[in-house]
């Protein structure tokens, strides 16, 4: 069975740490390019799903109130507005109309304000 | 018109229909490394075995020109035959007409078989190499597909389902194969997938290859959802036939028995498991070490390989192996292993086969993936999968078995017939070090010397709980064996638990968490 991951003396073993005892084994693929965990920014609006920026509500320095329409975005044939769910002001605008975006493109990066209007 | 020259028509016919697509067809699907499909049913099949039905079906199509074309069959072949002589019920999709696509008359033919299958109480395989839906046949071409999923759950659990996919199987036609016990896939040959590149594309801008998408190796090691890779379609069909030796043909039967054979002498069981719990080893050795003549049947061996699961024999009679593999991730429990095994145990009950299990688990992955992606739920699975199958289920405790890993895996609590444990099993709520540094916490960190504190304290614990014998008190194992007495103590637990009942509560049926 050449084909297949042959278990021979020349695989790496690795330490794996389960409740404080590390034990020899193989670090499968898919544990090792596991996502790894990052705390979400509430200031980075980014897409969840890839599409197309058709419409851009707003400018560099606008100021914004929680329920503002950001940005509509072209996606799985759905016109997706997208509005903020904090108060602030927008420090940065990093898409176009027309423009395609991956998923996960940081589009907009806000100033929060906490404050209650 | 005499007897002889019908029968001389009825041979013009027959050889006109069994043409399929025809020379060119044909020859383009050599091209692709690809059998005919009439070719696959004869390398599959015991010689001479093969019985067609509906060669002369005809779509009924007439929308977009259809009324004027012929399609041999439908671009289906179905039959029954046998396998090393048991009997089957088979469906091959035939790419050379009409690309194998999916129209009501291709549909009924499958579903007839199926039916067929059902009421003869005889496994099912069915190869799949299809475009997918016969566009020109619109909503009928979908109704197809209901009608072959709708008859793959009621069949699941009555007679063993084997799906073989030799080619593109796109779209809603990968549901059948999903729902079916079994799934085969060739590299470069199948493809699996519900949105093609394409549309993946179009859609969502990302590219990407068919074969990196939903090729072979795709479904054998990351999806989970192929169970069997091969190399080639000819030594496919040989892990099809040695499959259907090892599984009955129905829910009311057992598997057929073999010959008893002992295991073969290269496979030393005292010397295949190190003493040391850290070192890893292939938990496949073991088995090898104990089943018929050391022949294991793995399955998905490129999958969730913590968790080791396929067929062997016992004294002759076909087993479902569970085995934590210490060699891959330290054997632990995590949602695709979970999955993995659950699924398996429940096809073991389903079919009569007793499950034996070996454990020897450090516990559950730890890791945000593992929580969000729903270890609990998951790992839920194997609990139920346990806990409801009422086929003779032995358990043998090779090293490790702790915390809900230890329960988990076969326990007693999970109503296990015999539970075994070697010598060097250790059964507690946690590994030593990990126990120590929460029950000895202040002693460590107040000691003049902590590391060596530390060092004395998990020996403490390791003398009083890293082994057998405080489960053995309790009874919740039978019996500590040696590690050599365990083929006959497996092969006698079977044997005794040959006319085994077991009774699970009245009920429509139980809500597995999905």
């Amino acid at each position: 069975m050449k084909k297949k991951e042959s278990i021979s003396k020349d695989v790496e073993y690795k330490m794996l740490n389960i409740e404080d005892t590390k034990y020899k084994t193989i670090i499968t693929k898919k544990f090792e390019n596991r996502k790894v965990w990052q705390i979400a920014d509430p200031s980075l609006v980014a897409s969840l799903i890839p599409g197309t920026v058709s419409k851009l509500y707003v400018n560099e320095g606008d100021k914004i109130i929680e329920g503002d329409k950001l940005l509509v975005i072209d996606a799985m044939k759905m016109k997706n507005t997208i509005k903020v769910p904090y108060s602030g002001v927008i420090r940065k605008v990093n898409v176009v109309e027309g423009q395609s975006i991956p998923k996960g493109y940081i589009m907009i990066e806000l100033d929060i304000q906490l404050i209650k209007v | 018109m005499s007897l002889k020259s019908k029968t001389i028509e009825l041979l013009k016919r027959r050889e006109q229909a069994q043409s399929g697509g025809g020379e060119k067809a044909i020859e383009k699907q050599n091209a692709m490394g690809k059998m005919t499909a009439r070719e696959r049913v004869l390398a599959l099949l015991d010689k001479d075995s093969f019985n067609e039905y509906d060669l002369f079906v005809e779509h009924e199509a007439r929308d977009f020109d259809m009324n004027t074309k012929v399609l041999h069959g439908d671009g289906v072949i179905i039959g029954t035959g046998t396998i090393y002589g048991s009997p089957v019920c088979l469906f091959a999709q035939d790419f050379t007409v009409a690309g194998g696509s999916l129209g009501l008359s291709h549909a009924r033919k499958i579903t007839k078989i199926m039916d067929h299958a059902l009421k003869l109480r005889i496994p099912l395989i069915g190869i799949n190499d299809s475009g997918g839906a016969r566009i020109q046949e619109g909503v009928n071409s979908l109704a197809g597909y209901g009608d072959i999923f709708f008859r793959n759950t009621l069949a699941s659990g009555v007679i063993p389902q084997i799906s073989v996919i030799l080619g593109p199987c796109a779209g809603g036609a990968v549901y059948s194969p999903a729902l079916t016990d079994f799934v085969f896939v060739v590299d470069n040959i199948s493809k699996m997938f519900i949105t093609g590149p394409e549309v993946i594309k179009t859609v969502l801008g990302e590219e990407i290859s068919m074969e990196d998408l939903g090729g072979a190796r795709v479904h054998a090691e990351i999806t989970g959802n192929a169970h069997f890779f091969a190399a080639t379609e000819q030594e496919c069909f040989e892990q099809i036939k040695k499959l259907v030796t090892f599984i009955p043909w129905n829910n009311s039967r057992k598997a057929l028995p073999f010959k008893p054979k002992e295991p073969k002498k290269e496979f030393n069981i005292e010397t295949v498991v190190p003493g040391d719990p850290k070192q890893p080893y292939d938990v496949r050795n073991v088995i090898r070490a104990v089943a018929d003549d050391s022949d294991f049947f793995e399955i998905y061996e490129l999958w969730a390989q913590n968790i080791v699961i396929g067929f062997a024999r016992m004294n002759g009679e076909t087993v479902g192996f569970v085995c934590n593999q210490p060699m891959y991730l330290a054997g632990v429990l995590d949602v695709d292993s979970s999955d993995k095994a659950a699924r398996f145990i429940r096809f073991c009950d389903a079919f009569n086969i007793p499950i034996i299990t070996l454990v020897d688990l450090p516990g559950y992955l730890p890791g945000v993936d593992q929580e969000h992606a729903g270890v609990i739920r998951h790992g839920a699975k194997l609990l139920y999968a346990y806990s409801e199958a009422s086929v003779p289920k032995v358990t043998v405790i090779l090293r490790k078995a702790y915390g809900g890993g230890y329960i988990a895996m076969g326990s007693r609590h999970l109503r296990a017939d015999f539970v075994f444990a070697w010598p060097s099993a250790e059964i507690a709520v946690m590994g030593p070090e990990g126990a120590a540094n929460i029950i000895f916490k202040k002693e460590i960190s107040e000691a003049e010397d902590p590391e060596k504190m530390r060092k004395l304290k998990v020996k403490e614990y390791k003398d009083r709980f890293a082994n057998p014998y405080v489960a053995a008190a309790k009874g919740y194992i039978d019996t500590v064996i040696e590690p050599k007495e365990t083929r006959r103590l497996l092969v006698h637990a079977i044997s005794v638990s040959k006319d085994k009942t077991n009774t699970n509560p009245q009920k429509k049926h139980g809500i597995p968490p999905f």
